[in-house]
Formats: structure tokens, C-alpha cells, sequence
């Protein structure tokens, strides 16, 4: 009998443990303790460790991130959703001038043991202001580890090592990940070592570099290349504050082509850094001028209708790659029904 | 009496510190920004005179009081101000970042008002650990103009947390008077106490005053966690940024620059302290502050300069 567990389930499951754990640790949210409890991934945070370490909070994102660096800085170790990124851009002052540099700024004398957890959205109306991935944003900041999940098997032991780390961290899930299942008994445990860029699938022709929900999106384009004789690498991007470069240059001088997934704007992205990195590094290696795949220089609309063409998903990559290997797609890529939910499980509204 | 001395004596040590600073400010030497508390001593002595150790102090950029009232070293203060090794963050901060954590002063920012939530968090860990201190967040009146004071305040009103805000409210956000920030006529005292926090108004340049306020507050708090507020009026001598008096520039209006500068804390100080300046025993402690300070200054100017090899650690701690 398979045992499936889903990323919502684990994202809980770490909080739990950690909570647990550490007996200083706070936990804070808007809706945190709500019915909803956060797309079930708090559940009963609060039942299990009372409304004193784990409570709803005022609408007031920039104070309180300011709290929580106070209270990590006086001692706790603290814990903060929001279910929404975009909400969070209020608390960049706190974020980019505190949390990031404290350490630095007083050269040591203190540490922030604050993991911030923020949620993107996609399609389904999600529009302008709710589905912004600016994972660049913060791994332009030095001080800052950002850390973007995209697997089942390993997200609870990426957030309680992130929870555990003595310094702010910025946790970054894709709602449609929060379904995504996997066999229990291919869960990584929570104490194992954190691993920053790994490959997820070994491949000859491509290199295939992706995060979050782009990971998923790689895999299957991959999984379908393969049956068109076209073998992928494909490797995950978890941690942008320290990734392991050798990976991906190592990878590129085997396949000598690159192809970066963002699930954000295109320019300016994670993806350019990673494709000028490898540029610097290991540009005789390249067979083929390395390609981004992003999200357009415009934002997001919100209508069904204009959004068809707007993400980036595994058909595209499938033709991008196919197109630079001159390879004639013959099968066509089976599509979810609707381009805008991650499956029959979404019926918003967020 | 012992305790009125002293809190004279923590104001002119302040007084000469700042006034040495700006003396020699023009040797370039001390590179960084720096804000001078010239004027504004009773507040953080007042304040911090009231304080235990374990007591927490947050600051903002015009911070060299707070650090000194709550006991912040001197020779680190003043090798900070030259980037040296023996700096209180190496050279790292300069100024506007001050720490000394042995004294209980945690931190100053440089950001108008980003310092208070940080403080009210501090507050936050003290209640949740059940401990019996409180935080001090320290700010100017241009930071009750940002969103971060009403949402920290907010907080700590419905938390019931032990923090205590000092507002020092010396009129101007560098050349801006309150006249073009704030309603004419509203209290900020009034304005706070509407949100649910126990506030106060004091005459923040008498140094009894403020601590008798807060000595009284003190007791409360750690009696029964709460948040409060005092409005301390107060009044900078000097330019806002820089060693300099800047009235020449028109920006103050003269009777308000002479009202103030006649209401001088240490002049208020003396009368209300009852200080003898020529009793033997105030002699010889303000001749000893004199060779204290000079040798800090001794002691920043032949501390070495960090190494940039060292510009890379504590991006991350352990």
C-alpha cells in the first residue's frame, strides 16, 4: 500500500518537530491558528503549543518582522508565514536593513534566528500582486539565505534546518507545490544534511537548472525528451545564497548546453545570474548560446484568458530544448485540462 | 546626595565626550556621519539612570547618549568613531550602529524608526521567557511620522508587553520643523494614549524629572508587563549631522533657539540636582572625566585599523 504524504503535509511536520525541539521558538502569521490554518500546512501548531508560541498577528508586516528579529536577536528562535509574498515587500526595511546585516553590521556580536516563510501563487486570478516569485530580490541581498523548495521528499528537512539556522532566512513555497505528494518512505529525514544545489536527474545532452514549481515542470519535460532519445540534466537550485557551482559547471561541460527554468521575470532573474556564472566559468564548454526561460517583462493579468501563454511550463522547455538540438518533436506532451490550476484539486480562490 | 551627583556627573561626561568629538571632528579622522547629543543629555540619562543591567536599550541615529547613560564603553565608543579595531563593531556600524552589550545597550539603527519594533520584539522574548526586564526603544518625534512606530506600538499594546518608548521630541527632522509634519497642536502623547498606551509628558531636559517618571514606570512594568510611552521635550544645540552650530542657517527661529539654549539640562540640572561645581568631591571627579576622555581619544587614535582581510566574516553566523 503506497503511503503518500504531500508538501503542505511535511511543511507542517517540520514546523511541529522543530516547535518541539526548540522550546524558545515562536511561530507567527496572519491566520497562523485560523480554520484554514495556512493551506493546513499549521495545523494544530497552536492546540499542540499554545496560543503564547504560536498566534495570529496584526496586519502589520514591516513591525513585525521587526519583532520577530528582536525577539530572535534577544534570544527566541521565531518562525513567520505569510501567505502571500507580495504582502511581505511591506517588510523590506526590516528585512534588507535589519535582518540581513545585523550579524555583519555588529560584527558577530549578535544572530538572527528568523526563517520567514512566503507563498507564491499562479493562475487562477492570482494576478498582478499575488503571484510574484522575487526570489532575486533576496539573494541580492548579502546576510540573507533564501531557500526555495521543490520537492516532497525534501521540504520538511529544508525548513527545519532553515528554522534551525541561526541566521534570517527567507523561505520561498509555490502554492502548487502544496499538493504535490510523495511516498513516505522517500522522505528525507529532518536532521540529514541540507544539500544546496542538487541533481535531480542525470542526463548527456542538456543541462536543465530549476527551482520550485519550475522543477516539476523540468521534470516532466525531461521524463518526455527521453522518449524522444533527448537525455537532460536536470538540477535543483534550492538554496541561492550558496549554490554549489561545481554541480552545474560540471554538468555543463559534459552537456556543453544550458537551459535555466525561473518561475520569475525573466530579465534581471535568478536565471541570469546563473547562466553569466556559468558564462565566466565555463564558456568553452558551450556547445549553444545558454537559454532563460521566464516570465515576460510585463506583470501578471489575471483574466483565464490572459494569462494562456504567460508561465513557462514543460511544453515550452520541451520545444526550447528541442529547437536547440534540432530535434523534431513528434508526440505531443500531455497538458493539464486547464493552464491555470495545478490540478483538479484547485478550485481557489487562492 | 550620591544619586543626584551622579546623574549630573553621567550628563557632563556626555556634554564633554560630544563637545571633545566635535573639537576634534575637523581632523578627519572620525569618517563617518555623526549625530551629537548636545542638548539632549537629561533624556538619556534620565532614562537609563532608572535602568537595570539586564534592561534592554535600542536606539536610533542619534544614539552617543543612550550608549553612554546606560554604561556603554567609552574607549570603544570613540575608537567605532575612527574605524578602528577597537571599535564596538570593529569599524563595521561607525556612529549610527553602537552596541555594547555588557552594559545592556543591544543596538542603535540608522533607519528613522526601525530600531522600535526590534526593541518591542526584545519585549516580546522577555514576557514569553517570563523574565522580569524591560526594553527601551529610544527615537525621535520624526519617527512617530512612520508606520513602523504605530504598528510596533500597536503591538505592544495588545501584547501588554514591557517596553517602554522615549519619544525625545526636539522639533525638527534635520531641517524640518513639526509645523510641516505633524497637525498643528497635536499631542503625541494624546495621540498614543488614543491607541491604548499608557503615555506621559515630560520636561526632557530636567534630568530629575524624566527619572523620577521612569523610575516610577520601572516599578510598574516589571510588576505587571505593559507598554509605555514618555514624550520627553527637548531641544538639540547643534546641527543636526556634523560638530557644528548651524543657526546661521535660519532654520530655527531665534526666540525659540535662545529659549532653549536658556534651558540648558546641565544648567536645570545644577539647580534642580542641588550640585555644588565647587565642592572638593566634584572637583576631582570632573577633573578625572577630563583625563578619562582624553585618554579614550589617546586610546582610538593609536588602536590599530582592522584588516579588509577580515571584511568577509560574519556575513553568516554559525
Amino acid at each position: 500500500m503506497p503511503n503518500n504524504v504531500t508538501f503542505a503535509q511535511q511543511i507542517c511536520h517540520a514546523q511541529h518537530q522543530a516547535m518541539q525541539d526548540d522550546s524558545t521558538m515562536l511561530a507567527m502569521g496572519l491566520g497562523i491558528d485560523d480554520p484554514k490554518a495556512i493551506f493546513g500546512t499549521t495545523a494544530n501548531l497552536r492546540e499542540t503549543f499554545g496560543h503564547e508560541r504560536v498566534f495570529d498577528m496584526p496586519t502589520a508586516e514591516n513591525a513585525m518582522t521587526g519583532i520577530g528579529i528582536g525577539a530572535a536577536i534577544a534570544g527566541s528562535r521565531v518562525l513567520m508565514t505569510h501567505q502571500r509574498l507580495d504582502f511581505f515587500l511591506l517588510a523590506m526595511d526590516q528585512l534588507v536593513n535589519n535582518a540581513a546585516k545585523w550579524h555583519y553590521m555588529f560584527n558577530g556580536k549578535m544572530s538572527v534566528p528568523l526563517t520567514i516563510r512566503l507563498i507564491i501563487g499562479r493562475g487562477w486570478g492570482q494576478g498582478p500582486t499575488h503571484a510574484q516569485n522575487l526570489q532575486a530580490w533576496f539573494a541580492h541581498i548579502p546576510g540573507l539565505k533564501v531557500i526555495v523548495p521543490s520537492r516532497t521528499e525534501n521540504v520538511a528537512n529544508q525548513l527545519y534546518q532553515a528554522i534551525m539556522d541561526n541566521n534570517p532566512v527567507v523561505f520561498i513555497e509555490h502554492r502548487w507545490l502544496h499538493q504535490q505528494v510523495s511516498e513516505q518512505s522517500n522522505i528525507k529525514p529532518l536532521h540529514d544534511e541540507f544539500e544546496t544545489t542538487s541533481i535531480y536527474r542525470t542526463g548527456e545532452d542538456v543541462t536543465l537548472v530549476a527551482n520550485s514549481y519550475m522543477l516539476p515542470e523540468a521534470m516532466r519535460a525531461a521524463n518526455f525528451l527521453a522518449q524522444q532519445n533527448v537525455s537532460c540534466e536536470v538540477i535543483d537550485t534550492c538554496a541561492l545564497h550558496d549554490i554549489d557551482w561545481s554541480k552545474i559547471n560540471n554538468s555543463v561541460k559534459k552537456t556543453g548546453r544550458l537551459v535555466v527554468c525561473d518561475s520569475a521575470r525573466k530579465s534581471f532573474s535568478c536565471g541570469a545570474e546563473i547562466v553569466a556564472k556559468v558564462c565566466e566559468e565555463s564558456f568553452s564548454y558551450l556547445k549553444q548560446s545558454p537559454v532563460r526561460l521566464g516570465l515576460p517583462d510585463y506583470p501578471e493579468p489575471t483574466s483565464f484568458a490572459l494569462t494562456k501563454d504567460f508561465y513557462v511550463d514543460a511544453d515550452k522547455i520541451v520545444n526550447q530544448i528541442g529547437s536547440m538540438l534540432n530535434v523534431k518533436i513528434t508526440d505531443k506532451l500531455a497538458k493539464p485540462a486547464l493552464h491555470d490550476v495545478p490540478g483538479d484539486w484547485f478550485k481557489g480562490p487562492f | 546626595m550620591k544619586q543626584n551627583l551622579e546623574l549630573y556627573l553621567s550628563m557632563l561626561r556626555i556634554r564633554r565626550v560630544e563637545e571633545a568629538i566635535a573639537a576634534r571632528y575637523s581632523q578627519q579622522k572620525m569618517r563617518c556621519p555623526t549625530h551629537l547629543s548636545i542638548g539632549q543629555e537629561a533624556v538619556a540619562v534620565g532614562v537609563c539612570s532608572a535602568l537595570d543591567k539586564s534592561d534592554k536599550v535600542y536606539s536610533s541615529h542619534r544614539a552617543h547618549a543612550h550608549y553612554l547613560a546606560k554604561g556603554g564603553d567609552l574607549n570603544m565608543l570613540l575608537a567605532e568613531l575612527y574605524g578602528k579595531k577597537d571599535g564596538c563593531t570593529q569599524g563595521r556600524g561607525g556612529s549610527m550602529h553602537l552596541c555594547d552589550l555588557s552594559a545592556g545597550f543591544m543596538a542603535s539603527t540608522a533607519i528613522v524608526a526601525n530600531s522600535i519594533p526590534i526593541a518591542v520584539g526584545h519585549a516580546l522574548h522577555f514576557k514569553s521567557q517570563g523574565l522580569p526586564y524591560i526594553a527601551v526603544a529610544f527615537f525621535g518625534e520624526g519617527a512617530t511620522e512612520e508606520g513602523a512606530f504605530y504598528e510596533a506600538l500597536n503591538f505592544a499594546v495588545v501584547k501588554s508587553l514591557p517596553i517602554l518608548f522615549v519619544c525625545e521630541n526636539n522639533r525638527y527632522s534635520v531641517y524640518s520643523p513639526l509645523s510641516v509634519r505633524q497637525p498643528q497642536g497635536r499631542s503625541i502623547v494624546n495621540m498614543v494614549s488614543a491607541m491604548g498606551i499608557e503615555a506621559h509628558e515630560v520636561d526632557g531636559n530636567n534630568v530629575a524629572e524624566v527619572f523620577e517618571q521612569v523610575s516610577t514606570i520601572k516599578r510598574q512594568m516589571v510588576t505587571q508587563a505593559k507598554p509605555v510611552l514618555i514624550e520627553c521635550h527637548t531641544y538639540r544645540h547643534r546641527e543636526h549631522c556634523g560638530p557644528s552650530e548651524d543657526d546661521d542657517l535660519g532654520y530655527r527661529p531665534q526666540h525659540e533657539v535662545d529659549h532653549w539654549l536658556g534651558r540648558d539640562p546641565l544648567n536645570i540640572g545644577i539647580e534642580m540636582l542641588g550640585i555644588d561645581t565647587n565642592s572638593t568631591h566634584f572637583l576631582a571627579a570632573s577633573a578625572h572625566m577630563n583625563t578619562e576622555i582624553e585618554d579614550a581619544f589617546s586610546f582610538a587614535e593609536s588602536s590599530d585599523f582592522p584588516d579588509p582581510a577580515t571584511n568577509h566574516e560574519y556575513l553568516y553566523a554559525e
